[in-house]
């Protein structure tokens, strides 16, 4: 059901990513996610970066939507449903958590469930510099190390977050790795993982309107984000051809990823 | 074991549960897996010359048990895009029914050829979204307009034409007459009920389009008397479709004179097993009635009652 909430707090995270945090009664688990709607604006999927007490979620402007949700105020109000979709398994074990620019904001409410539990948490973390780096100190505390990289250099190792992955999986041993980012890093991290054996969950994103498995605009391949996922594992994901190649737009038209939006006649032509 | 084949016309099918227009119909992997599940055929996401993104989200508000109410604006990727989806859907077999919508009877009439050459099965006229202006049931509500579109398709395709028909009219069953004038093959009845949703808070509509299409099964009643209605009026197969999400629901179409349903809505919970499940339910329920077979109970409870 859809309610009207209050923007309750907002913190600047990073120079392009924003947390609101707002009061909500509903249970929510760590890798779910709501319908968060701008009123005057579109109603997006946004994960839950802070799933107990207040609410929250952690947006990158990168839209016209999501640029108006990091400019949103403290008092203003937000249309909110759900939360929708499955979650991460936080069971106690040895997690390798990475995260890929805003991709982190999913992550970090399901380590702070797994330490809690008793579980071990090790972290890599990328971005293209040094200041986007989200949640870097939110998650310290709860693991044995942080590994950062960045593209330019500015922090850590000057490369991809891919490359420390590759490195720490052969040296050391997990249980599972938890993964949320730009697609083609997650099928790298996905790649490295399955080759010594170590089982991968992803959080992907697409393309939402109804967020109840209706209108398959968040169809990949035979399953629905909205409602088999948003966590899917990496093995499951390896077997479609539209992991890390291709998501659809409002339209439906299969796009890959990195192309420019094609331009669509207006709704009521 | 009751028998479960109908058919429309001369469109056999395997099940009389088939999956409504919009519902997973973006992608041509959603569909097969409908028709995998059991679906007796599957309808395409209603179709347009080109690409359309449809309204900005709010598209959906959620009712809970009694259904939804939406204003997607037809989205599609455009009928040159979409032949890729169809391809995907048929290559298992699927038995894909292509549904089109246009503003006027010769875009329908080219839609039409077009989609006749993805090996549909068969045509159906989205006469009556009730959301999209110059579109749906803007030309759909006028019985001569349906006439028109209607003959275009038949006069330019070989394939059977199912004439999607609106609630939202004073005389539903005038437009099946209407539509039955322009040769049409059969009658889908019906598309969602107008309706609309207002926040409190906000002060404001919640949906982007103001107004949209209400589904679910708050809609079954009004669906059936649309189908009982068209029954006594027309001589031709009817398609019944609104709110239904159990097996009493399927049967009691088929009884107010349904050869066939659709489900949609209640896709939302019940996934693609739904039509596994509602496939063995009227089964056993049929068995139950001691009626041999889904064709027995068409328009069956019309026998011995007057005119409505
Ligand atoms: C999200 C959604 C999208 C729909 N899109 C279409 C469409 O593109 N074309 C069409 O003819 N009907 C469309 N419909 C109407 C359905 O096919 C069906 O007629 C209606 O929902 C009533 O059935 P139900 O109560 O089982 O959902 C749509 C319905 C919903 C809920
Ligand atoms: S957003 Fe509609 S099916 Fe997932």
């Amino acid at each position: 059901m859809r309610r009207i909430r209050t923007v309750t707090s907002r913190v600047q995270e990073t120079p392009s990513t924003v947390t609101l945090r707002f009061f909500d009664d509903l249970p929510a688990a760590p890798g779910q996610f709501v319908m968060l709607w701008v009123p005057g604006d579109d109603e997006l999927p946004m994960s839950l970066s802070f799933c107990e007490g207040e609410r929250g979620v952690t947006v990158k402007s990168m839209g016209a939507t999501s640029a108006h949700i990091t400019r949103l105020q403290e008092g203003d109000k937000i249309g909110v449903r759900g939360p929708y979709g499955n979650q991460f398994d936080v069971a106690p074990r040895h997690i390798l958590l990475v995260g890929g620019g805003s991709g982190t904001a999913v992550l970090a409410p399901a380590a702070e469930a797994l330490v809690r539990g008793g579980g071990e948490l090790t972290v890599a973390l990328g971005a293209t510099t040094g200041p986007e780096l989200l949640f870097a100190e939110r998650l310290r505390p709860l693991a044995d190390a942080v590994h950062l990289a960045t593209d330019d250099g500015s922090e850590g190792y000057h490369g991809f977050v891919t490359d420390v992955v590759t490195r720490l999986i052969t040296m050391q041993s997990f249980d599972a790795v938890w993964t949320c980012g730009p697609e083609v890093m997650m099928s790298k991290v996905e790649a490295a993982a399955s080759r010594v054996g170590v089982p991968v969950w992803c959080s992907v994103e697409r393309h939402m309107k109804c967020a109840v498995g209706i209108c398959d605009a968040c169809a990949l391949g035979p399953f629905h984000v909205c409602q088999d996922g948003p966590v899917f594992p990496g093995a499951t994901l390896r077997r479609l051809e539209e992991f890390a190649h291709s998501h659809r737009d409002p339209s439906g038209r299969k796009l890959p990823f990195g192309s420019p939006p094609p331009t669509t006649l207006p709704p009521s032509s | 074991m009751a028998d479960l084949r109908t058919r429309v016309g001369a469109l056999e099918l395997r099940s009389p549960l088939l999956l409504a227009s919009g519902i997973w119909g973006e992608s041509g992997v959603s569909l097969r897996r409908a028709y995998d599940a059991g679906a007796g055929a599957v309808v395409s996401k209603s179709i347009g010359s080109e690409p359309r993104d449809g309204y900005p989200n709010p598209t959906i508000e959620e009712y809970g048990s009694w259904g939804l109410l939406n204003a997607m604006g037809l989205p599609n990727p455009g009928m040159v895009a979409y032949r890729g989806e169809l391809a995907a859907a048929r290559q298992g077999g699927a038995v894909v029914i292509g549904s089109i919508f246009g503003h006027d009877a010769s875009e329908f009439r080219t839609l039409a050829l077009a989609m006749a050459e993805t090996g549909v099965a068969a045509l159906e006229l989205n006469l009556s979204c009730p959301h999209a202006e110059g579109l749906g049931s803007e030309i759909g509500g006028d019985p001569t307009l349906v006439t028109e579109i209607t003959r275009a398709v038949k006069e330019a395709v070989p394939l059977p034409v199912w004439a999607k028909i609106t609630p939202n009219a004073a005389d539903p069953a005038a437009l099946a007459v209407a539509a039955v004038a322009g040769g049409a093959d059969a009658i889908t009845a019906i598309n969602t009920v107008r309706a609309m949703a207002i926040d409190v808070d906000l002060q404001r509509p919640v949906l982007t389009h103001g107004l949209g299409g209400l589904s679910g099964p708050a809609v079954k009643p009004i669906g059936l008397a649309v189908v009982w209605q068209i029954y006594e009026r027309v001589q031709i197969p009817i398609v019944g479709v609104g709110g239904i999400s159990t097996v009493d629901d399927a049967l009691q179409y088929l009884l107010a004179g349904a050869s066939a349903v659709q489900i949609g809505t209640a896709i939302t919970h019940g996934g693609a097993g739904l039509f596994s499940t509602l496939n063995a339910g009227i089964s056993h329920r049929l068995d139950e009635l001691k009626i041999p077979s889904v064709t027995a109970l068409i328009g069956a409870a019309h026998r011995g009652t007057q005119s409505v």
